[in-house]
């Protein structure tokens, strides 16, 4: 075999990588090189550094170190029985890239991944070799996120989390049985427990020791995972659900959905389908309202009887309008739990409209430059100088907001 | 009038000055004219006032906070806005936390677009190496929509710290050699060397796209076409939008191919995946459906005294082993006062698996139903037949119910031996509730009782 370039081996191990949806580099402790001593900082909120036409954000260089792997996922393009062309990184080659990146200003940090070769330990080993080549030996201060490998041995990912700031380990599927069928190799509940185990050496890093000294920051920008929309015939409802439990139980910061998208190299098993791009968006909004606006899972996802969010508005308004008693609400009154239930106020609108509740009575203008997206919140809430009327309960209601209709292509 | 002259350069602590000085002579805003970098002077320009020496003059934070933003926007109106937002703010100290005020509108917009502008600047300039000397340098061309090349400075400062760097733009070059930044005119253009590693970094960009999901909007959204220029990897985009639709059609009709000859010897090789142990491959209640594992008991196998809780908590769950969380630290407080050895007991619960459920990033225990008792209680036996203990100390109703068929008046039973198919049972409270008691007096009270208990069942192990 010729031996390939740095520039072919990046553009495989590139291309394989991009299938991970996440590229946080946010929520990290905060660092700087300003003593000269070191390459890099973090600021808090990421940066993203370019956007490719897929709309996705660059934030980090996202590569697998190996896209060798010994599992057989059906939905991934590196299982053993694809086809396509495989390379491997040497550890220098990706502290390199990382370095001369992030010289350049392309990138925030590192993602590293990575197929598994020969065993978990091993592939692990080598990724944490990597992250700590870049921390002690140049000093790297900028972002780094490690794929954890699920059956790493526990001082591995102790240490992974030493040197990285955020860890992830994907849950792959919405179900335990959809594992089972599409990633045979993969166990669930080995999965879980890496998590557990991530999230108590966090909760313990928070402690003092009895000298007050605290210990090393371990992941401080946390864990995430991801799984993969659409392969499965999952319902919406079981998904949020899942979502909801691992939010829980292992104080995740995010959890990715990615719409099943083709690739190369298909196997049989999976027929390709146009990605549900529609589908991963309203799960995404449907996730915030858990997280950030007080909705359970059962009220997002009980509006409709399939179970499945409705693709034609957002999860936010399929509630309004399917509880259509509680409006029109009094936005000069309401509460802030209520305030965030309206569908075009945002975290931040409501933030803006108790702090101007203090000096006066607000009126349809002041929401308006205060942010609201009044056409759809119109509908829904009355103030000083407006009142919806019948609107609220008028019947085409539904339809204003969705898109009309559209007449099926026979070809 | 007064005429105001701004510099280009620390325009934020003229700006400053200039506005204390007006303020505290109370030159209304409709008299004061402000002119930005060298303007030709005004024909009626008169000097503004000097500060006065003890002028002190407070303003609200949320104010400094907007002024620092706006002050480097473009739009030559900036200066007369901050003035007389800061006029108004004489009557109106609260008028900052007014996120419907008219006037404040036009200047939070200013705001918002300087910070969009800074942040689309730390995201997109793009340096390429040039010769260096001891330290390695950089240099970059970037074109702002406002002056933002000197408050963004700093952050590149923060990043780069190891470097020397130059990014020169229009109205401003900024220099950082050895730890300092300095500031010089701005410049036109200037031709920068090639650089190698952008033909990397092109070829990453062009592999992470997926063809598959196009979005175009969202990407121009967040990169407008006026950053492309200066942007090196932008010269791809028009060919990689072209060909996505067909090179996402190509993957969805290519028929699969056979797997490598390779695959087949690698699955085989594979270490057989371990089968979960018995306990945590129970199905016998749904307990299991949303668990992490299940937490069996633990301790020695010839235990006198076996000690049976109601069901893991959140520790318990995520570490797989009994009695760990607050209501463990409570349970080994105790022990420890009456002597007694968690390590010479076995301890366990009634049941297996943690029952919750989800609230945001908690997770609320819920009391486990007779039925779910009843399922685990096949596990509970099977520990109990293998330990064979003298002593079972029953903490809680659960753990009541399971071994003895009523988990009803723990307050009255408790403290006395039960004798339930041919088994001493002690039943005393469970640590938890001792945990919830709202009543300082009452939580005592119980402590004391659920200390005494534990006494009386330490004494059932033989030395």
């Amino acid at each position: 075999m010729t031996k390939l370039t740095l520039q072919t081996k990046l553009a495989i191990l590139s291309d394989a990588a991009k299938y991970d949806a996440s590229c946080a580099s946010s929520g990290t402790s905060r660092r700087t090189s300003r003593d000269g001593t070191g390459l890099g900082s973090t600021t808090g909120s990421g940066i993203c550094h370019a956007y490719a036409p897929d709309g996705r954000c660059i934030s980090l260089l996202k590569i697998l170190m190996t896209n060798f792997c010994i599992y057989d996922c059906a939905y991934c393009v590196n299982r053993v029985s694809s086809n396509v062309e495989r390379a491997r990184f040497t550890p220098e080659e990706v502290v390199h890239l990382t370095l001369e990146f992030y010289r350049r200003n392309y990138i925030e940090g590192l993602f590293l991944s990575s197929g598994i070769i020969k065993s978990s330990d091993a592939t692990m080993s080598d990724m944490v070799r990597i992250a700590r080549t870049l921390r002690t030996e140049h000093n790297f201060r900028g972002y780094i996120h490690l794929k954890t490998i699920p059956d790493a041995d526990p001082l591995l990912i102790e240490e992974a989390g030493l040197f990285a700031d955020r860890l992830s380990i994907n849950v792959e599927l919405p179900t335990d049985a959809a594992v089972k069928s599409y990633a045979p190799e993969k166990n669930p509940d080995e999965i879980r427990r890496t998590m557990a185990n991530v999230r108590l050496r966090k909760d313990a890093g928070r402690e003092r020791s009895h000298t007050g000294k605290r210990p090393p920051k371990f992941a401080p920008a946390g864990q995430s995972t991801q799984m993969i929309v659409g392969a499965d015939n999952s319902t919406d409802a079981t998904i949020l659900g899942q979502s909801t439990r691992l939010y829980s139980s292992y104080h995740l910061k995010r959890v990715y959905y990615s719409a099943f998208s083709p690739i190369p190299d298909a196997t049989a098993k999976l027929p390709l389908i146009r990605p549900p791009l529609a589908r991963e968006h309203r799960l995404y909004q449907a996730d915030w309202l858990l997280r950030f606006y007080g909705f359970d899972v059962g009220e997002i996802t009980g509006a409709s009887p399939d179970g499945n969010l409705d693709l034609a508005i957002d999860p936010k308004l399929a509630w309004a309008l399917a509880n259509r008693a509680q409006f029109p609400m009094d936005v000069n009154r309401a509460s802030r739990e209520m305030l965030l239930r309206v569908p075009g106020f945002g975290a931040k609108t409501v933030g803006r409209i108790l702090s101007t509740r203090r000096h006066r009575t607000l009126r349809y203008d002041d929401l308006l430059r205060m942010g609201a997206s009044m056409t759809k919140a119109r509908a829904f809430v009355t103030l000083l100088d407006w009142t919806p009327g019948a609107l609220t309960d008028s019947s085409d209601l539904r339809a204003r907001f969705a898109p009309p209709p559209e007449q099926l292509s026979l070809f | 009038m007064p005429t105001v002259h701004i510099p280009m350069r620390h325009s934020d602590t003229a700006f400053r000055e200039a506005a204390r000085g007006l303020l505290g002579s109370a030159t209304a805003p409709e008299h004061v004219i402000w002119q930005f970098d060298n303007a030709d002077g005004d024909l009626f320009a008169a000097p503004p006032p000097p500060v006065g020496p003890n002028k002190h003059l407070s303003v609200p934070r949320a104010y400094v906070d907007l002024m620092n933003v706006a002050v480097w926007h473009s739009d030559p109106q900036r200066f007369g806005r901050l003035y007389t937002l800061l006029w108004r703010l004489r009557d109106r100290p609260g008028l900052m936390s007014d996120r419907g005020d008219q006037g404040l509108a036009k200047l939070r917009e200013m705001e918002k677009a300087v910070r969009r502008d800074k942040h689309k600047m730390t995201a997109f300039v793009r340096f390429r190496e040039i010769d260096g000397g001891a330290r390695r340098r950089f240099a970059a061309w970037f074109e702002p929509t406002h002056f933002i090349t000197e408050p963004t400075a700093p952050f590149f400062a923060n990043r780069f710290g190891d470097m020397d760097w130059i990014i020169q733009t229009p109205h401003l070059t900024a220099h950082f050699e050895s730890g300092k930044i300095r500031f010089s005119d701005g410049v036109t253009k200037p031709p920068l060397p090639d650089d190698a590693t952008e033909d990397l970094w092109r070829t990453y960009y062009a592999n992470i796209f997926n063809p598959a999901r196009l979005k175009v909007k969202a990407m121009q959204a967040e990169m407008p076409k006026k950053y492309w220029k200066n942007l090196p990897e932008a010269t791809l985009i028009p060919d990689m939008i072209a060909q996505a639709e067909r090179r996402a059609r190509d993957m969805q009709e290519a028929t699969p191919t056979l797997p490598p000859l390779r695959s087949d010897r690698i699955l085989a090789r594979l270490p057989v995946a371990p089968t979960p142990d018995a306990l945590n491959a129970c199905i016998r209640c749904p307990l299991y459906k949303s668990a992490t594992q299940a937490v069996p008991g633990e301790g020695p196998r010839d235990a006198d005294v076996m000690i049976v809780g109601e069901q893991p908590g959140d520790h318990e769950d995520l570490s797989g082993r009994p009695f760990v969380g607050p209501a463990g630290q409570l349970f080994d407080g105790v022990a420890k006062q009456v002597g007694l050895a968690r390590e010479r007991v076995f301890i366990t619960n009634a049941v297996k698996h943690f029952k919750f459920t989800a609230r945001g990033k908690r997770r609320i225990h819920q009391r486990p139903d007779a039925p779910e008792i009843e399922a685990c209680k096949w596990w509970l036996n099977g520990e109990i037949a293998e330990i064979s203990p003298r002593l079972i100390l029953a903490m809680g109703a659960t753990a009541a119910q399971a071994l003895t068929g009523s988990g009803k008046n723990i307050g009255q039973r408790r403290g006395k031996i039960e004798h339930h198919n041919g088994q001493d049972i002690l039943i005393t409270y469970h640590p938890s509730y001792l945990l919830r008691v709202p009543d300082a007096e009452l939580r005592d009270r119980d402590t004391a009782l659920f200390r005494a208990d534990l006494e009386q069942a330490a004494t059932w192990i033989r030395c």
